[in-house]
């Protein structure tokens, strides 16, 4: 049984450089979800190496760029937490992070890694979806809407970094997650809204986090009965060890309700 | 007997491992450190039912470099000694398989990535037959039990009211934070020692004995440091503990066999899930008129301890009340699953969440308060329960009601629209001690020594899981020795060392051992009047001339006294998602005398939110006869956030054969609070549901569909 | 590499990705930090790392490079106990134990804050450590009584 190597980039570029040379590499930044996976050798294939980019300084920190805001790839949710300009201009974003996990999850997780791993639970991904966040790798940007392509699959090239995650400013988000308890819970639907423009994003209903188009449809129309009635057809939930997929409707349909009453 | 002040009792001291906890000293199983030990590992069925057609050991892997230890290496009987020699302590080759997860190979190596690359050589096919999967399809019985009072079948025609209703209860997971783990030595003279996590260290001597073939000097066992238990490591840990020594034996060598969190969850014991049908006759003016109810729980593939929680089950299922008329008729019945075993309450808060819904239901269908129907009904002083047995002293009932309803104050709206806020209350009795003659059988014996340097020394068998005897035995020893707490100490938890007082479960440790603790002090401090120390006296448990049960009729003195406690729970029922919030809860509780109130208190504490999260989150689903919710992130306890604002009041009401007053009350916070919640939940929302756990999506369908 | 534990610096020859939990368990005997699931849902496996919370079963040892880490066995100065030690004896915090050590570490960081804490402040910080014995109201009580 082999032993998976452990590599220490120091700075972005080496990262970068290890990552497109290393045959069966894995970045690692805090560990939330990898660290299990590889304990428990459930990764297929395995990886041979993994590489740290937890500690990269180009990684790190919440500040603006070109009009947006930009926050780190390896930003803990803590960070963002803490951030006055998180605060100030993507407060359901700063709002959600203190829903995920608790405090252990959250100093270590991070939306890079959330991005990666790609989970339709996902517990920023909604957020992302509806602030219309971009993805910044190494190479690209990558709209949010384009970047979940099938179940725990990515638009990600397979030696592609995410490097940071830019938002629009002035955009008003709620967001509700519904989880079975009330931390360290894993979401059965967690819905994020913008009214305008009309953005309906919801994890743990479909095999990846989707925006539901034809409830924005109606929502963007201003018809809000529409929405809650279209958006039943917009996901596609299942049964599993979690839920039901007739909780799921039904609850994807009250909390849009809720949500919109309260926007 | 007692005349000097009490200086130990009743104060809430620090506890004795305290320092030890609180600075990762105290040493729990697996941080023992055993140079030279190698790691042991258990191969599993992946069928629920069937036989074992091959066992494949595949020459690709060297198997000199591990050990694997097959029925045919057990020296003694293929049992796990329990109550019924029906469960093997590994499925032989050709043998049955009756569930998931069923032990039928042994592997132990150097290292773990040895361990693992072996265990991937192992092939294993079977022929299938189609499992029992649940209480509906069963045939199979294990034990029943009848209990019979006054006459139902006439009582019918005087009933003006007759209400009808059935409930299920759903598989409960133990969750002790620190999972099954038992280290096994070999020593040169035969001897087998085994370390482990475990509640009562005579149970595994014994199933160590019969399938290793040892005497009773030569099986060895210690209690390491134990993260908990709550019935868990009543029975399991002798499972454990043979498959270790099995290996420690074969391999000549110190084996530790330490389960990860998914292999705990996914193959030890559950709580046993019921269906408790109820009938109940009342008068017009809510005279109870007779009980009629009807018990199956689900035993899973082996006996286990069954019968005895089928037992609880049974003596608990009429409730707090006292009705001239009962008929209990209760049976365990075999499925296709893990088997289900001991778990705190031990049956009891499976039928008595149906006996208290009940009361809710009849007070409805009368149109009066079921707090005042309560009253009526409640067992008081010289009544008698269902068993026959007249209630002659410490009987709490209308105690714990007055102060749980004294201290809850007015229920305030939810100032959110969607969130709709709800009361409920229960009112429950728990049996201290073992049923009927089970005390007796046992003959629970501790010794107590007075040392040559002016210390003193208590030698028993039960153990500290968290619940605080090593406190409360050496408080017990102080004050009837009238000496201070630092003369006092208690011998480790090794069967080559100390006496069988029984095991840590049912109610029993302070009440009936601490009782002996007590006894024997007493004695020491009267010889050491006329001998000199060093000197041991023994003290086993005498049944009372005044206690009578007959086994065979279910009639008589089911337990020596009962505890009791009345609990309020304040939820809040999300109406978008059905989540049911429990945001507070009262809890008054009959203890007898608190020989430590903190501890008293902060047992009763867990012991609630245990029964919060049976209530409402701690959901197990099936497929193909394993368990879906096998990993912490799927099956989920309540955390802080989760908890409720939980409230206890001590109520203090002797009991005359208590050490110093007190009474058992280990297992009783586990029956008051999921009846209460469901109450709760009605108040809140209009509907009843009649099965937990009350899951968000059994809430929003039943919301949905009134 | 080399690491800061409990105040004085550690070196160790072992694969970067060993969980830190089996580092300092197996390599380093500090047996204090317990393993529970190790999946970072129980929490026993908290310390400090930098003086922030961490689980040790999702930090693989080559991350602490450099860094300072804090065990329950760093808590306690010399045979001194912390005011929240102390704290957890006194008002019942620890029953089997076995969840104490994670705990005490969460919530060693909520004493250090400087705002004043409400008792939900201290759910919610120690939201990610379950405990089976005490209900948590016990524990929510020692840590008020260290709070400023």
């Amino acid at each position: 049984m082999h032993e998976v190597t452990f590599l220490c980039p120091k700075d972005l570029q080496d990262a970068v450089r290890l990552y497109r040379t290393t045959p069966g590499c894995r970045p690692l930044a805090g560990g939330t979800d990898l660290m299990v996976m590889l304990h428990a050798r459930t990764l297929r294939p395995q990886p041979r190496a993994v590489l740290d980019i937890w500690s990269l300084a180009e990684l790190k920190g919440v500040r603006r760029h070109s009009g947006m805001l930009e926050i780190g790839a390896a930003e803990s949710y803590t960070g963002i937490i803490r951030s006055r300009e998180a605060h100030r201009h993507v407060p359901a974003l700063v709002a959600a992070a203190r829903t995920i996990g608790a405090a252990q999850i959250q100093n270590r997780g991070t939306l890079g890694g959330n991005l990666a791993n790609a989970s339709p639970a996902g517990d920023t991904l909604p957020i992302l979806l509806a602030y219309d966040a971009v993805v910044v790798t190494d190479r690209r940007s990558i709209p949010i809407d384009q970047f979940f392509t099938g179940y725990r699959k990515t638009a990600l090239q397979p030696d592609e970094l995410i490097t940071a995650v830019r938002f629009p400013q002035g955009r008003d988000v709620v967001f509700r997650k519904v989880g079975t308890r009330a931390a360290q819970a894993i979401s059965k639907v967690m819905m994020a809204v913008s009214r305008k423009p009309a953005r309906i994003a919801i994890g743990s209903v479909a095999e990846v986090p989707l925006r539901a188009r034809g409830a924005e449809a109606a929502l963007e129309r201003g018809d809000v009965d529409g929405a809650i009635a279209a958006v039943a057809d917009d996901i596609r939930p299942i049964d599993d060890v979690r839920s039901t997929a007739d909780y799921r409707r039904t609850v994807t349909q009250n909390v849009l309700r809720e949500l919109l009453s309260v926007g | 007997m007692c005349t000097a002040p009490l200086t130990a009792v009743g104060r809430s001291v620090p506890r004795r491992e305290g320092a030890d906890k609180v600075t990762g000293r105290a040493r729990y199983t697996d941080d023992i450190a055993v140079p030279g030990a190698w790691y042991g590992r258990t191969i599993r069925s992946t069928i629920a039912r069937g036989a074992i057609r091959s066992l494949t050991l595949d020459p690709a892997f060297d198997w000199s470099r591990v050990v694997v230890v097959s029925a045919d290496d057990i020296p003694g009987e293929n049992v796990v000694q329990l109550i019924r020699d029906d469960q093997p302590v590994l499925a032989p080759n050709g043998g049955e398989i009756r569930h998931k997860e069923e032990p039928i190979l042994l592997l132990a190596a150097p290292d773990r990535a040895t361990l693992e690359d072996a265990a991937s050589h192992i092939h294993i096919e079977y022929e299938l037959a189609t499992p029992v999967s649940d209480i509906g399809s069963a045939t199979e019985v294990f034990s029943t039990v009848d209990i019979a009072k006054g006459d139902v079948a006439s009582a019918q025609r005087e009933a003006d009211l007759v209400v009808e209703r059935e409930f299920r209860v759903g598989l409960q997971e133990q969750l002790y934070i620190e999972p099954q783990g038992a280290i096994a030595f070999p020593e040169a003279d035969g001897t087998i020692r085994v370390i482990g996590s475990l509640q009562c260290p005579y149970y595994v001597h014994r199933a160590l004995k019969r399938a290793l073939k040892l005497s009773d000097q030569q099986a060895v066992v210690v209690q390491a440091e134990t993260g908990g238990g709550f019935g868990g490591k009543e029975e399991y840990p002798s499972i454990v503990a043979v498959h270790a020594a099995l290996l420690a034996r074969k391999a000549g060598r110190p084996v530790r066999l330490i389960y990860d969190r998914h292999e705990d969850l996914a193959a030890t014991t559950k709580r046993h899930p019921g269906v408790i049908r109820h009938r109940t006759g009342v008068k017009e003016d809510g005279t109870l008129v007779f009980q009629d109810i009807e018990i199956v729980l689900d035993g899973g593939a082996y006996c286990t301890l069954t019968p005895v929680v089928l037992s609880r089950a049974a003596i608990h299922a009429a409730g707090a009340y006292s009705c001239p008329n009962v008929r209990i008729r209760a049976r365990a019945v075999a499925t296709n699953t893990p088997p289900n075993g001991a778990f705190r309450g031990f049956g009891a808060p499976q039928s008595l969440f149906a006996a208290e819904l009940m009361v809710e239901h009849v007070a409805e269908r009368l149109g009066v308060s079921s707090v005042d129907l309560r009253r009526k009904w409640m067992l008081r002083l010289g009544d008698t329960t269902a068993t026959g047995q007249v209630l002659s002293e410490s009987v709490g009932s209308e105690l714990v009601l007055d102060a749980a309803l004294k201290n809850a104050p007015a229920v305030r709206p939810s100032d959110r629209p969607t969130v709709r806020r709800g009361r409920g209350l229960s009112l429950v009795f728990h049996g201290s001690g073992f049923t009927g003659s089970g005390e007796k059988k046992l003959q629970g014996t501790i010794a107590f020594e007075a040392l040559a340097d002016g210390t003193f020394r208590i030698l028993t068998a039960s153990t500290e899981i968290g619940q605080g005897t090593k406190t409360i035995f050496c408080q017990l020893a102080a004050d009837a020795l009238g000496v201070g707490m630092d003369k006092v100490d208690l011998a480790p938890q090794d069967t080559s060392l100390v006496p069988d007082s029984g095991p840590t479960v049912a109610s029993r440790t302070a009440m009936i051992v601490g009782r002996l603790v007590q006894d024997a002090a007493t004695e020491v401090k009267e010889r050491l009047k006329r001998e000199k120390a060093p000197l041991r006296v023994e003290k086993s448990y005498i049944q009372p001339d005044s206690i009578h049960w007959d086994e065979t009729t279910y009639r008589g003195d089911a337990y020596p006294v009962y505890a009791w406690a009345c609990t309020i729970a304040d939820v809040d029922v999300d109406m978008t998602t059905g989540e049911v919030r429990v945001s507070d809860l009262i809890t008054a509780v009959d203890c007898g005398k608190a020989l430590h109130p903190v501890m008293a208190e902060g047992q009763i504490e867990g012991g609630c939110l245990q029964a919060v999260g049976w209530a409402t989150i701690e959901e197990i689903k099936m497929q193909d006869g394993g368990y879906q919710n096998d990993r912490l992130a799927t099956y989920l306890i309540p955390t802080a956030l989760d908890a409720p604002r939980i409230r206890t009041i001590l109520v203090e009401n002797p009991y005359s054969r208590g050490p110093f007053g007190a009474k058992g009350i280990g297992e009783l916070p586990m029956d008051g609070p999921a009846p209460a919640i469901i109450a709760a939940i009605h108040d809140a929302t209009g509907v009843w549901l009649d099965e937990i756990p009350a899951t968000p999506e059994k809430v929003l369908a039943a919301c949905a569909s009134r | 590499m080399r690491f800061t534990l409990n105040g004085r610096t550690v070196s160790l020859d072992v694969v970067g990705t060993r969980r830190l939990l089996d580092a300092l368990r197996e390599d380093l005997h500090l047996t204090g930090t317990k393993e529970g699931c190790g999946e970072g849902e129980c929490g026993a496996c908290s310390v400090l790392i930098d003086g922030e919370v961490v689980d040790s079963c999702l930090i693989a040892v080559g991350q602490v490079e450099g860094r300072e880490v804090t065990t329950v066995e760093g808590l306690a100065d010399g045979g001194r106990l912390t005011a929240l030690q102390q704290a957890f004896i006194e008002h019942g915090a620890a029953q089997c134990g076995i969840c104490t050590p994670g705990m005490l570490l969460a919530a060693h960081v909520l004493v250090q804050q400087s705002r004043q804490l409400t008792a939900d402040d201290v759910r919610e910080g120690l939201a990610g450590n379950l405990c089976r014995c005490t209900g948590y109201t016990k524990i929510i009580d020692a840590v008020l009584s260290c709070t400023k």
